[in-house]
């Protein structure tokens, strides 16, 4: 009876990967601590290490093969003495590295009291829908292409500084690490070091460094490693950049894109799982963007690069190896300021953003089996707001939910609501809904995680009370 | 206060009992001298030191009345530092950004005195559409990128300024002002370290006036020495006679030397003193009134301008002709920024975003 070796999880994240590389082979002697192999993710490539000592039996999974789900035994042991049971379950010795290991083992007892391997509230933000309902400007019968939020953004950079010399790519490790969450991949390799900026640990200091360089003519792409850390910067994004245009009387602008990931990611706590979307979209001067799919990614944030306005584009971790279709044309950018009717349907309006509208999408494939027929709204960009699309809708559905990753006081949704009250009052059957997130910081235990988090089953909830059924 | 233009070098000849830092054999500015200017020069110096203060009383006077309201820092007794400092630029081609206490920078570098003062008094023909104010106000066509709020942002956004520079090839040169109380934020710093790693086209300059609203560098700043504040940076500092406009015009032509080498970044501590409130209301106890006095009679950089202008030959009456000039542009920018209309209501809603989306 030997140990079986699993395909660890090396993030939060991940599901799956690529067992890149066996460093060991059959029958060689590994003790704690020794490289066992190299297993590629589409964020990073990580070191796999041995926790137990032990002769590598048989290699399961061969290098190179793609897609190994985590969990997946990849390799058997022999443990010490030859012939012990597998420790699976037991606690790991308290070495920092141990790490990978711990969560590629998986307790086998399933029906023990204690808990099994966490599982990440966020788990709930996950869709299975896809947007269905194509931007009404791309031409019929254009040809499609399956690419991932993080590709699409990553083109639409690449793209862009293409067409202007202008646009460069500044943040934390966008240039020799590719991107902490490798969205920046293969930038230095094409534009070099000039145009793809490694910058220190120091995010108010570059966001300064970036507003200064657009106030100077350039076009810069500032990187935040996650919008959290924006909080260090928010001082230039709001009084350096955004008010620039109004306080010189139109003659200085700030052509400035802020991206990085928003919201609440896995597992990591109050201080990482925050969407600043009603901050920046509180802010006159600013233009707040939050796609969920690939293509109104890729099509906002040309755009986003393109206008000569500061722009905040809010992009979500949890989503970029999402993949969807996109249009395949040339020059694909897309309005910014237009939300997009992701679903069309006759009885409720649920409106949402950024990874919400996965969750709307769900939410109305379960309340199409119970007759009740939703429109989803992807707002697409927070500021300026597309009223007139949400107002437009409820003038069909005359009821409506506002659905987002987020809190819910001063947010999107309350701003929805208030808009809808004040100019869409004649048209509404019921009260607006509002689906958020719990108002706390988000917890780290799994069981609180998800609690706090919002999910389609609370969407059906909120759609079914304002269809009063 | 300095009463020479010193550089690290000296001090530590000075003080042999200190031991030499680790990175003495790091290459370092010349100990500049003060700049040998010829007679025009001069009185263009004295020229554009008096048009400053003569505004600056000018933008009081008006505070007083109620034509400008919020926040006004007036520049009087700073004049020769950015007067020095800016004769040395290419306007058009060098860019400049500063703080709140813009007015002195921004006549320094050619910009029309009626449209600063128009926006002083909130006025549609004001630089900014009197949208800005006073601690708002930027040109783009002179390369002046403000007037800027928020104690410290300058410095990062100038840093931006020397990156686009740098990324154009263009030869310009930032500089970028900011005082001692800005000296003790933190992104100061931040950009002091990517400036000197990136080795980007920009001088820092710390207006020195001594105090930081009502705290004096003593009372705020550990090393108080502030011209050493880039060493750990690897940024060269100079302690310079802020004062003296001859002597801050020869610190400029060696940081500019320094800088246009490619050398990267170099610092300038500008010792000098506000004469003048933080701004308009300033309760004034912090110091004394003899304090104050003794800087006008003794350091005053107009004065120390005109002895020069004496020694070169130029009478009293020509002096007085220029006075009389500046005067005049005072008082017409002043006639002008009280007559003119106010912004257009419609203009509320105008220059929030560039674009129509």
């Amino acid at each position: 009876m030997g140990v079986e070796i699993k395909m660890p999880a090396l993030s939060p994240t991940m599901e799956e990967g690529t067992l890149a590389k066996w460093l060991v082979k059959e029958g060689d002697e590994v003790k704690s601590g020794d490289i066992l192999a190299e297993i590629e993710t589409d964020k990073a490539t990580m070191e796999f290490e041995a926790v137990d000592e032990g002769k590598i039996g048989k290699i399961m999974v061969p290098e190179g093969t793609d897609g190994v789900k985590v969990g997946t035994v990849i390799a058997t042991m022999a443990g010490e003495g030859g012939a012990e049971a597998a420790p699976a379950a037991a606690p790991e010795p308290a070495e920092a590295k141990a790490e990978p290991a711990v969560e590629a083992a998986p307790a086998k007892a399933e029906d023990a009291e204690a808990p099994k391997k966490a599982e990440s509230g966020t788990a709930k933000l996950e869709s299975k829908a896809k947007p269905a309902l194509a931007d009404p400007d791309i031409p019929a019968g254009t040809e499609y292409v399956k690419v991932t939020v993080r590709e699409a953004l990553r083109d639409a950079m690449a793209e862009e500084m293409r067409a202007d010399d202008r646009v460069f790519v500044m943040g934390e490790e966008v240039a020799e690490y590719q991107g902490a969450y490798k969205v920046t991949q293969g930038l230095l390799e094409e534009f070099g070091p000039k145009r793809v900026i490694d910058t220190p640990i120091t995010e108010y200091g570059f966001a300064g460094v970036g507003t200064g360089a657009a106030m100077g003519g350039l076009k810069p792409i500032v990187e935040f490693m996650t919008f959290n850390f924006a909080m260090q910067a928010i001082d230039h994004i709001i009084n350096s950049a955004a008010k620039t245009n109004y306080m010189s009387g139109g003659q200085m602008r700030c052509p400035v894109v802020f991206r990085g990931p928003n919201g609440a990611a896995s597992r990591v706590g109050a201080q990482h799982s925050q969407n600043y979307g009603p901050w920046y979209a509180s802010v006159p001067g600013l233009i707040v963007i939050a796609p969920y799919d690939a293509a109104d990614a890729k099509g906002l944030l040309k755009a986003a690069i393109r206008s000569e306005d500061p722009v905040v584009f809010l992009e979500n971790e949890l989503v970029y190896g999402r993949t969807f279709e996109i249009p395949k044309v040339d020059d694909y950018v897309l309005p910014i300021g237009k939300a997009r009717i992701v679903r069309a349907g006759s009885d409720v309006t649920i409106v949402s953003y950024s990874i919400g509208v996965g969750l709307a999408l769900d939410a109305a494939e379960t309340l199409a089996g119970e007759g009740i027929e939703a429109e989803v709204i992807d707002l697409r960009t927070l500021r300026p707001l597309d009223t007139a699309t949400v107002l437009e809708s409820l003038k069909k559905t005359n009821r409506m939910v506002v659905v987002e990753e987020g809190w819910p006081v001063c947010s999107i949704s309350s701003e929805i609501a208030a808009v809808v009250m004040e100019k869409g009052f004649d048209d509404l059957d019921a009260p607006v809904l509002r689906v958020t997130n719990e108002d706390v910081p988000l917890p780290y235990a799994a069981n609180l995680e998800k609690a706090a988090l919002i999910d389609a089953a609370r969407v059906v909830k909120a759609a079914k009370q304002v269809c009063y059924k | 206060m300095a009463k020479t233009t010193t550089s690290r070098a000296d001090k530590a000849k000075d003080a042999s009992a200190v031991p030499a830092p680790a990175d003495h054999n790091r290459e370092r500015p010349d100990t500049p001298v003060d700049y040998k200017a010829s007679k025009e020069e001069l009185l263009e110096f004295y020229r554009q030191m008096t048009l400053i203060r003569r505004f600056e009383e000018k933008a009081g006077q008006l505070y007083g009345l109620g034509f400008i309201g919020g926040f006004c820092h007036l520049y009087i007794g700073q004049e020769a530092v950015a007067v020095g400092i800016q004769s040395a630029l290419e306007p058009g081609k060098d860019s400049v950004i500063t703080g709140y206490r813009d007015h002195g920078h921004m006549l320094a570098y050619g910009i029309d005195p009626k449209v600063i003062m128009a926006e002083l008094t909130g006025r549609a023909a004001g630089i900014s559409r009197g949208k800005g104010g006073s601690m708002h106000m930027f040109s783009v066509e002179h390369k002046f990128y403000g007037g800027h709020g928020i104690v410290g942002a300058q410095v990062g956004l100038g840093t931006g300024l020397g990156f686009a520079h740098k990324y154009r090839d263009d030869g310009g040169v930032c500089v970028a002002y900011f005082g001692d109380g800005a000296a003790n934020q933190g992104q100061v710093y931040e950009s002091f370290n990517m400036a000197e790693l990136w080795k980007l086209p920009i001088i820092f300059v710390i207006e020195n006036n001594q105090y930081a609203m009502g705290t004096s560098v003593n009372r705020s700043s550990a090393e108080d020495q502030l011209y050493r504040r880039g060493e750990s940076f690897r940024i060269p500092g100079l302690q310079v006679n802020g004062m003296d406009v001859l002597a801050v015009r020869g610190a400029t032509e060696e940081a500019l030397a320094w800088v246009k080498a490619g050398k990267g970044p170099i610092l300038l501590e500008m010792k000098t003193y506000r004469y003048r409130g933080h701004s308009m209301s300033d309760p004034a106890k912090y110091r004394s009134r003899e304090e104050v006095q003794e800087m006008r009679d003794k350091s005053d950089p107009i004065e120390g301008a005109k002895k020069h202008l004496e020694a070169a030959g130029v009478t009293e009456d020509e002096l007085k002709k220029i006075d009389q000039e500046i005067r005049k542009i005072v008082a017409e920018a002043a006639d002008f920024a009280e007559s003119s209309p106010e912004p257009d209501s419609s203009e509320l809603y105008t220059d929030v975003l560039v674009e129509q989306y």
